[in-house]
């Protein structure tokens, strides 16, 4: 029997103190019946002898002290899943919203997921073609890796995201793949950019999408990305599909996590954000991966803008220290139209070692990535010192890498959102540019591979 | 046996009343799951138990039991090879009872107490032992012989020992105490992780830690017994520096502890040191390696726990009298874990949210380095070695914990993104690091490689300092006004980062190097520069000394294997001296 209390002491902000209750449990879920007869949810964040602090998970517009009525429910926040969740949209707390049926559920999960033993990982090694040079030939991405996007405001971060979304493919692979889509916080125009562009590609029907945008409550997106990642957890490694999980914005849901940590009145760590932030982040990222028991996978691009384009920011600077690697879209770049605007410099995928080379991509992959990466740090330098003194002051190799420079960015990284290059042509067009620069240069790569791969001008 | 109830639920931390006859630090067991937990704080009957697990369903008036003990590993033949969480529970245990993700409270033994080992005596019955002898000894694996030693606070007579097979809770002696009473001696010990193992003496580090990284090894070596840290910004190559060094330090045991970092990092050190061989005695590392594992995603408290279960059991090998290495990825995090708890206990914060102790809880934890004699009559000598990775906010090195960290170790490895995104591997920028070790490592280097050591060392940094001078001119005035002089300092600087500092861990040849080839190739490329800087007075022009092929056959010595190292240095020195001199030659010949 549940018992149902009437005794709301207090509403303040996103949490509300309940009294006298008994047998309540942390983080058990909650519902609040309203006097008008609608229910809303709640979860407990403390509980102090016979008061329980409750967090909730919604609007607090109408919520009446004296008539509302507060439930226990025994469990926490849960997600009905099944196979039909492919081809829906939810709302950020897992409810309909396409006015389809209510799902039919196979079983409930607990939104906030089991840490996954060390112990029983795979590690992720199997090489994801994005079709895009920037990210498969110097970034690459692998099956089971969490690499997010760091972007500014006014970057086509959607563009790209989406232009992964629809591309990425396994060489040699047809397993089943799904996607994975919540949006946080975002507009509407943003998250109608993605559903259109999965309906354009047909893509939405292995698509899953929960939805919470701009003008819905803060508080509701603190669960949005927990239930995304429990409906890809389900179809990875119950259904053993791929999966590809996008969540956009994590920015807003750091935002709403430190409403909740203030109005707590927590002991805020950098800029206000709660001191757990990296643990909380964490326990999202980390729900990415590969384990025993399970063909599947879950592929994770969190995308997020950096408050003032600034890396150090506690937003980016967390999730980099948890992720793997990151990409990160560079302004510079945007302006001068090279698009997708990929700052390579500075992004990293952490696990590309073990997805490329012989059997994967090809054996000349690592140390053309190695070579592009240190001539086109050579040609930035060189460039930016010619802006300062002209040309003239540059060694005649110099000159060769400012050059080579100007080439990578136009013919490398500018491919543009609709071109989709293998990776044959990826690493041919690096040969190519690497081609501009004198061999003797060229001392990453092992002589027979230059033998092997480099273009000779015809004799 | 002590019980409480629960008042106060909130994340990790739970409040029980009932509790006063309870010790501070005793370990509790939790609610209907016995999830575990530790007391950090007593208040009246009200203790603070701060809770290695998810404590999600856990409720007022739920029971809290006390163990009566406080935190603890064990000690004892089986713990090798193994990947533990944060207090010292067997992953691979976990994984055979709940499967590929954690469920709480499972309660196992942290080693195996069923399996037998053949125990080899190496003392007789009548001998008199104190503490820290060595009774007899254990293979455990192929590179590991586990000294068993008499427990800490026992010494007497042996009455009786016997080779044989024993679990480790079985008898291996029986020991007659000076009071006359008998104790049986077992090869499983227990030491609270809070509590710093004793030694009989410390002593100051005499020797260096090789690690096969040539700018460790060569500009920054760290002391076998020292300590180091590793401050730098995601995506600087931390982690693999610090498994770089897990692989190829050339101590007897490493002890890795991945304190709320990523799982595949884990994973990956699991699927890679069984392959990877030692390269003194050729087995595989996994067999002197143990792995502490508490990723991110797994709960924060027992991250707070797990850098002293990690050094704790470092103690325990360094008290048999060999060398061992900590590798502790990343303190931050565990000074986040620190600062969570402190919040949660409503303690008045320091600096960043931070508690105030961090600091001495910081130099509390590397003091436990050291080389020591150790414990036992024998004096034989133990070192241990501990190596931290800081994860500054920003990559801020004015970071609080990067700033409290500085003050104690005594070696700073700093990682520079800048160099980093230049794919300049390690990153460790070479005009802010520093040892404070040079002094020994130094005299140790000149006795023990060459002679001529630590002069290449001394030139090599001021070269690189020089190369930073020189940078700053360039900047303002360009490289064409620099004297010939001058560009031949850049070009012997550029040489020494590229061709030298420069190192591809994952290239199975330049992976590691040894001291020999280290000294080898610096040698060679000063030598380049004394022959250069010779023929530039004597007039030849610089450009036509940078294209002698002779210097890109030192460039790629990196790439040649150890055993051919010597005869191809030697070529390279024979064919630099050779094409030098044809060029003063003939510069001679065109001024007469």
């Amino acid at each position: 029997m549940i018992k149902e209390y009437r005794t709301i002491e207090e509403v303040a902000g996103p949490l509300m103190m309940v009294e006298a209750v008994e047998d309540v449990t942390y983080n058990e879920l909650g519902e609040i019946e309203l006097p008008t007869g609608e229910v809303r949810r709640c979860r407990v964040l403390e509980v102090d002898g016979t008061t329980a602090l409750v967090q909730l998970f919604e609007n607090s517009a109408g919520i009446n002290l004296e008539q509302s009525k507060v439930r226990f429910l025994g469990h926490g926040l849960e997600l009905p899943v099944s196979e039909d969740l492919l081809g829906r949209v939810f709302s950020g707390m897992g409810v309909p919203i396409d006015g389809g049926p209510e799902l039919v559920a196979e079983k409930r999960m607990d939104v906030n997921g089991v840490p996954i033993n060390p112990a029983a990982r795979i590690y992720p090694s199997e090489f994801i073609q994005t079709g895009i040079s920037a990210i498969d030939g110097l970034n690459t991405l692998v099956r089971g890796q969490k690499l997010p996007i760091f972007s500014c405001s006014g970057l086509p971060h959607a563009k790209l995201a989406a232009q992964i979304a629809r591309q990425a493919k396994v060489l040699g692979s047809d397993e089943k793949f799904a996607v994975v889509f919540a949006a946080i916080g975002i507009t509407f125009e943003e998250a109608d950019y993605f559903i259109s562009d999965f309906n354009r590609t047909g893509a939405i029907d292995r698509t899953v999408l929960f939805i919470n945008l701009a003008n819905d409550p803060a508080i509701e997106r603190i669960n949005t990305p927990r239930i995304a990642l429990t409906a890809a957890e389900y179809l990875a490694f119950e259904k053993d599909m791929h999966v590809l999980v996008i969540l956009t914005d994590i920015t807003n849901y750091c935002e709403a996590l430190r409403e909740v940590s203030a109005a707590r009145k927590e002991v805020p760590g950098r800029r206000g954000y709660p001191g757990n932030l990296y643990s909380d982040l964490a326990s999202l990222y980390e729900r990415a991966g590969r384990k025993e028991g399970s063909s599947g996978s879950i592929t994770l691009i969190p995308i997020l803008t950096m408050p003032e384009d600034d890396k150090t920011h506690p937003i980016p600077d967390l999730t980099g220290y948890i992720t793997e690697g990151q990409i990160i879209l560079s302004r510079d770049l945007y302006r001068k139209t090279l698009l997708p605007p990929i700052d390579v410099l500075p992004s990293l995928s952490r696990l590309k070692d073990k997805g490329i080379g012989p059997g994967k991509t090809r054996e000349d992959h690592a140390g053309t990535m190695n070579q592009l990466f240190s001539a086109y740090a050579r040609g930035k330098d060189a460039k930016e010192l010619m802006t300062i003194l002209g040309e003239a002051a540059l060694s005649d190799v110099d000159k060769l890498y400012a050059k080579f420079a100007d080439a990578f960015e136009e013919e490398y990284i500018a491919q543009g959102f609709e071109t989709n290059r293998d990776i044959e042509t990826t690493l041919n067009i690096g040969w190519k540019l690497l081609s501009l620069l004198p061999e003797s240069e060229l001392k990453r790569i092992k002589p027979e591979l230059i033998e092997k791969y480099l273009p000779r001008a015809e004799q | 046996m002590s019980h409480g109830k629960i008042v106060k639920v909130a994340g990790p931390l739970v409040v029980a009343e009932g509790m006063r006859d309870t010790n501070m630090f005793d370990v509790v067991r939790v609610s209907r799951w016995g999830l575990i937990g530790e007391i950090i704080e007593m208040r009246g009957d009200r203790a603070s138990i701060q809770v290695y697990e998810e404590t999600s369903g856990v409720g007022v008036g739920d029971e809290v039991t006390d163990t009566g003990e406080p935190l603890s590993v064990e000690l004892a033949p089986g713990i090798m090879s193994m990947i533990f969480d944060g207090i010292q529970r067997p992953l691979e245990v976990l994984r055979r009872i709940s499967g590929s993700n954690i469920a709480r409270g499972v309660s196992v033994t942290s080693l195996d107490h069923e399996k037998k080992w053949d125990f080899t005596p190496t003392v007789s019955p009548g001998d008199h032992v104190t503490a820290g002898d060595i009774i007899g000894t254990v293979e455990e694996t192929s590179l590991v012989t586990h000294k068993i030693m008499v427990p800490y606070g026992l010494e007497g007579e042996i009455l009786s020992i016997q080779p044989g097979s024993y679990t480790i809770v079985e008898p291996v002696a029986q020991l007659k105490k000076p009071d006359g009473t008998v104790a049986d001696l077992v090869m499983l010990q227990k030491w609270p992780v809070r509590r710093q193992r004793p030694v009989k003496q410390k002593l100051s580090p005499d020797q260096p830690m090789l690690t096969g990284q040539r700018v460790i090894d060569t500009l920054f070596p760290l002391a076998k017994g020292g300590t180091a840290a590793v401050p730098g910004p995601f995506g600087s190559g931390k982690t693999v520096i610090q498994h770089q060094l897990a692989k190829w330090s050339d101590v007897d045991i490493v002890v890795y502890i991945g304190c709320g970092e990523r799982g595949n990092e884990m994973t990956d050190v699991l699927n890679e040191f069984p392959e990877l061989r030692d390269p003194k005695s050729g087995e595989s590392l996994m067999n002197r390696t143990i792995l502490i594992a508490n990723t991110s995603d797994m709960p924060v408290a027992a991250r707070e726990a797990s850098i002293y279960t990690g050094i704790t059991i470092a103690e325990y090998f360094r008290d048999m009298g060999y060398s061992v290495a900590i590798m502790a990825d990343s303190t931050s995090r565990w000074a986040e874990a620190l600062r969570e708890m402190s919040g949660r206990l409503e303690e008045m914060p320091g600096e960043e949210g931070y508690p105030a102790y961090l600091t001495s809880r910081l130099a509390q934890f590397y003091e436990r380095a050291g080389r020591a004699i150790c414990l036992g009559s024998d004096s034989r000598e133990g070192s241990l070695t501990a190596i931290g990775a800081v994860s500054p906010a920003g990559g801020d090195n004015s970071d609080p914990v990067v700033q409290a960290t500085l003050r104690i170790v005594k070696v700073f490895w700093g990682l520079d993104s800048a160099l980093a995104y230049k794919r300049h591997f390690p990153a460790i920028n070479w005009l802010n690091s520093y040892t404070l070790y040079m002094d020994q490592i130094g005299d140790w280097m000149n006795r023990n490689v060459d002679p001529g050591w630590h002069d290449c060392h001394d030139e090599a940094v001021k070269l690189l300092q020089l190369e930073a001078e020189l940078e700053e001119i360039v900047k303002l005035v360009g490289y064409d006004s620099l004297s010939p002089a001058d560009r031949l300092t850049l070009e012997g600087a550029r040489m020494i980062r590229e061709d030298y500092l420069q190192q591809n861990s994952f290239d199975d040849t330049d992976t590691h190097t040894s001291l020999a080839k280290q000294f080898g190739m610096l040698k060679t490329i000063l030598d380049y520069y004394h022959e250069a800087r010779e023929a530039v007075q004597a007039g030849v022009a610089v450009e036509k000394i940078f294209a002698l092929p002779a210097a890109e056959r030192i460039a790629r010595a990196k790439m040649i294997p150890e055993e051919q190292a010597a005869a191809y240095l030697a070529a390279a020195q024979a064919q630099l001296q050779e094409e030098i001199h044809a060029l003063i030659e003939q510069e001679g010949e065109e001024h007469d």
